[in-house]
């Protein structure tokens, strides 16, 4: 049983469920921090609060940051594998045709890892009391970062690189859970390619409107 | 002395099989897991007959010199494979597939190993079907077939132009079910260097491994030779370039007769020769046949391109001259035809060596889209060669060397005249006369390798129980690993300045211009001399870099070669003593007035078996005379 | 035309390779490449040096024994074609090209452009086959099989089992190899009745000889000679999953 849990393709199987889930999180994480475009500061706050204290919400929670390590682990597990599977490269290079950005998926991978770290450490990590700021008014935390050009310049390029991310890992999901279908695969490539647009284009425009425009 | 007994169970023909199935003596299982059988090479035979021994509970070993048993040449078959299993309705049996490959034989082929191989045909075409092999079906799901040369019946079973590869795959995944049973042990990368016979009979071999150079000896019960044909004595053939005839050679050495070696099919439709470089020809499948038309233009040195001469100004040379069978006329009828044309100087292209398959007409009939089911990698694989689309342009092709009728000696059972060796496939003489029909080779050997000789072997290795095993240190094997030894030095130590592949080319070349596709007594006599001159030189002038104990590829091909030098010279001799055209054999001297062969049943219905005397002295010839009990010998007319 | 030939040799599977440079100045547009190559160690030997070692054999694309990469791809530039098949009318007077073997752990190289790639048949072994006894075989037209089923069992079964799946993915992952026998067998009702374990024993050995994982970069589908798709793959999947 052992060999088959472990098998490459269930650990991508895993891998994939895995980032599925995450992916449905983004849109829902998308949709609060629209409320800060909002002048007022409550209807934010009131949505983080309510995302803090609500059970069942903070039971996906537990759901999520175990799907984020499941998806971190079995992706680095692979990602080991992978390299050992050819010890010596082609001086040549390679020059395949291949979908581009697959190539380099533990890399944009890990950008964003990068900034989840950044991220827990100006949110989540308040709220746990780990680091100093006010748990109960993310709004003007979150006001305050998007004023720092720097804190921008990273915010921006790690969602650039999680569109990249995403633009794979969307359609590729389908093809490790072995749906791959004449008519659909093609559909499933274009939804893919709209959600790795518009989810990193979202949180871009927020960022951007309270950094330059209030 | 004839010592040929040909050991043909008595009775009516159709019953002779039966009858010695019958009667076969058998090994208890008990016992034939005491038994060790050697099998070299792994095509459909090979790997077929390695498979059923195995199934069966002997211990194999089984070898090849490529690095996988998958790769071995039965993989480039195209057309199909025959089977009568009359599923058109269109009048198809046993007997009409017998008799088709005896006429298409030329009537020089034991009628009792060629009916044998026509009932076995259905079994093999079940057997393959069950191991997963996909051949083409109909919308109703049932198997589908096509018409091949020489026949008038659709009784052959394809994958598209991928027949071989499936066929051999299928021989691959059982040997594999074997290997991981533990029954069979493979052998990837060793080439024979030598058999070894002790008190008279065949008891191991000795190979090289082709990685390491390091030579090995191998002993067994009996040893079975599928190691293919010896078409690459042309050097350009549609055989793999490391395709050989050392092996049988080896064992013929060892005592086992070769026979009619000079039967040696030309294949009609190949791509022609591009280069002076060129290390292959690449075949073209007779099943295009169906739908091309060959034809050439009526103006001599016609210039224009193909689809700028108009109809009536196009000679379609087979249907002209055989209006029964068309563009469908057996292979060495087919080539000798276009070799007439383009000797006449009516040939196309550059060279003037080619002349067109035409797929016109087909298209227009047919559509593209059904003409691309059928053929569609073989008109892909023609435009990536040559860069020409065929779909828009006429094919290019001209006849190649590719299949040898002539192989080893073999009686019913499959035995060589060296007692436990037996010799299947192509690697055999027995089952296909002067001329091999097409998509008959996929059915003999996997009839030879999976049916016949897992059945005949017993008879021999239920004497064998008792007899003692060979150790491996015993003289024999000593002997044998000497010899083959030093014939690698003596080769690596010639240092001269040329190649074997140069020496091959030219020997090639002697070979397809004297005793290629038309021979006569002055070209072949002629050919004698050459050979032995080339043959000095390359003992002389040959450069092997590197030594014996690594990967040395230099070295396996000198030792080819040298091998070739050797059977060319038998086979011209055979040519020689031949005086009569028959199938692939065509002596100019022996034709009707309308350039057919005239065959002479009265002095030469038999088959030539040569025994080696030695290396100074000349082969001796003995004669197994055919009988025809079941079928009245004829003139082989296809008009 | 002129051809600068970077070719990788090593003696043997412990030695250390390297990159010697060749200059070829006869090379004629109709060759083939492997003819390229010919004629590069018929200069060799003539001179007694060592010549390249290359695996090759049928030489009409078909035995799956050829495999070179040359210029960053598995059987060079052209797609759909092994390296037998590649004409040198693709390359220009002056090019330099890259003639290294297929890099992968699990292909050991053996010398120079030859690597051992009996992984490949230690994977069939494990039990790309059908378990049916010479002899036993139904009546052939007894099983009806679907066009269709047939038609992409086909598709699959034309794998040559050259490795270039393997030698294309970054990964060195041989799913695409793999995924053609399972799927081939699956869609055929004789294959059925093992699928289950056939899939399960395939993929282990899979793993167990060290090839990398599939990440879809669809490298493989690229560069197979045969034109297999990933779609194979999905297949595969599917059946594994099934197999729980």
């Amino acid at each position: 049983m052992n060999k088959v849990l472990f098998s490459t393709i269930s650990k991508k199987f895993i891998m994939a469920l895995a980032g599925l889930f995450l992916l449905m999180f983004l849109p829902v994480h998308l949709a609060v921090n629209l409320m800060l475009l909002k002048p007022d500061p409550e209807p934010f706050n009131k949505a983080a609060r309510f995302m803090a204290t609500f059970p069942l919400i903070r039971i996906m929670e537990i759901v999520l940051f175990a799907g984020i390590v499941i998806h971190i682990t079995t992706g680095l597990i692979i990602q080991i594998q992978n390299w050992l599977a050819r010890p010596v490269g082609y001086a040549g290079g390679s020059k395949s045709e291949t979908s581009f950005f697959s190539r380099y998926m533990i890399w944009t991978g890990a950008s964003i890892m990068i900034f989840l770290v950044l991220h827990f450490f100006n949110f989540y990590f308040i709220r746990l009391g780990l680091v100093p700021g006010n748990p109960d008014d993310f709004y003007t935390v979150a006001h305050n970062l998007f004023s720092i050009p720097a804190y921008n310049y990273i915010y921006l390029s790690c969602f650039l690189l999680l569109g990249l991310h995403l633009y794979h890992a969307f359609s590729s999901a389908f093809q490790t859970l072995g749906l791959n279908h004449r008519i659909w695969t093609p559909v499933i490539r274009i939804i893919s390619l709209i959600y790795s647009i518009a989810i990193p284009l979202g949180f871009g425009i927020i960022s951007i409107i309270i950094w330059k425009f209030r | 002395m004839n010592t040929l007994d040909s050991k043909i169970p008595p009775g009516p023909l159709a019953q002779k099989w039966t009858r010695f199935k019958n009667e076969v003596r058998l090994v208890s299982p008990a016992n034939k897991r005491k038994l060790e059988i050697i099998v070299v090479g792994t095509g459909i035979s090979g790997a077929g007959a390695a498979s059923a021994l195995g199934e069966l509970g002997y211990r194999v070993k089984n070898f090849c010199y490529q690095d996988s048993p998958r790769r071995a040449h039965s993989v480039a078959a195209q057309g199909g494979i025959n089977a009568a299993k009359n599923y058109q309705n269109d009048g198809d049996s046993v007997y009409r597939l017998f008799y088709d490959m005896i006429k298409g034989g030329d009537f020089r082929a034991r009628e009792a190993n060629v009916y044998r191989a026509a009932e076995v045909s259905n079994q093999v075409i079940d057997h393959f079907t069950a191991l997963g092999v996909p051949f083409a079906r109909d919308y109703g799901g049932t198997l589908d077939t096509r018409s091949f040369g020489g026949v008038q019946v659709s009784r052959t079973f394809y994958s598209k132009g991928q027949t071989g590869q499936q066929c051999l795959l299928g021989c691959y995944s059982a040997l594999n079910r074997q290997i991981q049973k533990g029954n069979v042990q493979i052998f990837p990368r060793r080439e024979m260097l030598d058999l070894v016979v002790v008190d008279g009979k065949a008891r191991g071999i000795i190979t090289r491994n082709l990685i390491t150079g390091e030579i090995e000896r191998h002993s067994a019960n009996a040893v079975v030779l599928a190691t293919g044909g010896y078409g690459t004595v042309y050097y350009l053939s549609t055989l793999a370039v490391n395709s050989n005839a050392s092996a049988a050679w080896k064992a013929h050495k060892k005592g086992a007769f070769f026979a009619n070696p000079s039967f040696l099919q030309i294949h009609p439709t190949s791509v022609p020769q591009l280069n002076q470089y060129q290390s292959k020809l690449t075949l073209m499948s007779e099943s295009l046949r169906n739908d091309g038309r060959l034809w050439v233009p009526l103006q001599k040195g016609d210039k224009r391109p193909p689809n700028g001469i108009p109809e009536e100004e196009r000679d379609y040379f087979l249907e002209r001259r055989y209006p029964a069978f068309g563009n469908l006329v057996p292979r060495d009828v087919a080539s000798r035809a276009v070799k007439e044309r383009c000797d006449a100087g009516y040939g196309v292209s550059e060279t003037g060596l080619a002349v067109y398959l035409d797929f016109r007409d087909a298209l227009k009939k047919q559509g593209r889209k059904a003409i691309e089911n059928k053929y569609g990698n073989l008109f892909q694989m023609y435009k990536t060669i040559t860069g020409i689309d065929p779909y828009e342009e006429p094919m290019r092709i001209y006849p190649a060397g590719h299949y040898t009728m002539g192989g080893l000696w073999v009686d019913y059972e499959l035995m060589t005249t060296i007692p436990g060796l037996y010799a299947i496939g192509e690697a055999n003489f027995s089952d296909h006369g002067a001329n091999r029909l097409g998509a008959s080779s996929l059915m003999q050997a996997a009839g030879d390798g999976f049916f016949i000789l897992p059945v005949t072997i017993s008879n021999y290795l239920a004497g064998e129980i008792r007899s003692a095993p060979v150790p491996l240190s015993h003289p024999e094997f000593e002997a044998a690993e000497k010899t083959a030894v030093a014939r690698l030095n003596r080769l690596i130590s010639i240092k001269g300045n040329q190649t074997a592949g140069s020496f091959h080319r030219r020997l090639g070349k002697i070979m397809w211009d004297h005793c290629g596709m038309t021979r006569n007594e002055e070209g072949l006599k002629k050919a004698l001399v050459l050979i032995r001159e080339l043959r000095d030189e390359f003992w002389q002038n040959l450069n092997v870099p590197g030594t014996i104990y690594e990967l040395n590829q230099e070295l396996e091909k000198a030792g080819r070669v040298a091998d070739y030098f050797e059977l060319a010279e038998l086979l011209v001799n055979d040519a020689l003593e031949r005086k009569e055209s028959c199938g692939a054999h065509f002596r100019e001297e022996y034709q009707t007035p309308d350039g057919e062969a005239r065959r002479n049943d009265a002095e030469y219905a038999y088959v030539a078996a040569w025994e080696y005397t030695g290396e100074n002295t000349p082969h001796v010839l003995h004669r197994e005379e055919l009988k025809f009990e079941e079928v009245e010998l004829r003139e082989r007319s296809y008009k | 035309m002129k051809l600068t030939l970077k070719i990788w040799r090593q003696k043997d599977a412990r030695a250390k390779g390297r990159f010697v440079t060749y200059e070829l100045d006869d090379v004629s547009e109709k060759m083939a490449f492997l003819e390229m190559l010919d004629s590069l160690n018929r200069k060799l030997v003539e001179s007694d040096q060592e010549p390249v070692a290359f695996d090759h054999d049928c030489r009409e694309g078909i035995c799956g024994s050829c495999g070179i990469y040359i210029n960053g791809h598995p059987h060079g530039p052209v797609p759909a074609i092994t390296t037998c098949h590649l004409s040198m009318r693709y390359f220009n007077d002056g090019d330099t090209v890259w003639i290294e073997p297929w890099r992968a752990k699990s292909f050991p190289v053996i010398r120079d452009l030859i690597v051992d790639r009996s992984a490949f048949d230690k994977i069939q072994a494990a039990g790309g086959y059908i378990s049916v006894n010479t002899g036993s075989a139904p009546e052939a037209n007894s099983i009806p099989i679907p066009r269709k089923n047939y038609d992409n069992a086909f598709d699959a079964a034309i794998c040559i089992g050259c490795g270039a799946c393997v030698a294309a993915c970054k990964n060195a992952s041989a799913v695409l190899f793999v995924s053609a026998k399972i799927t081939q067998l699956a869609l055929l009702p004789q294959g059925r009745v093992e699928a289950r374990d056939r899939v399960r024993a395939m993929v282990e050995k899979m793993d167990e000889l060290g090839f990398g994982n599939c990440s879809n970069t669809g490298a493989c589908e690229a560069e197979c000679p045969k034109e297999i798709k990933i779609k194979s793959i999905a297949a595969m999947k599917r059946e594994y999953y099934k197999a729980f």
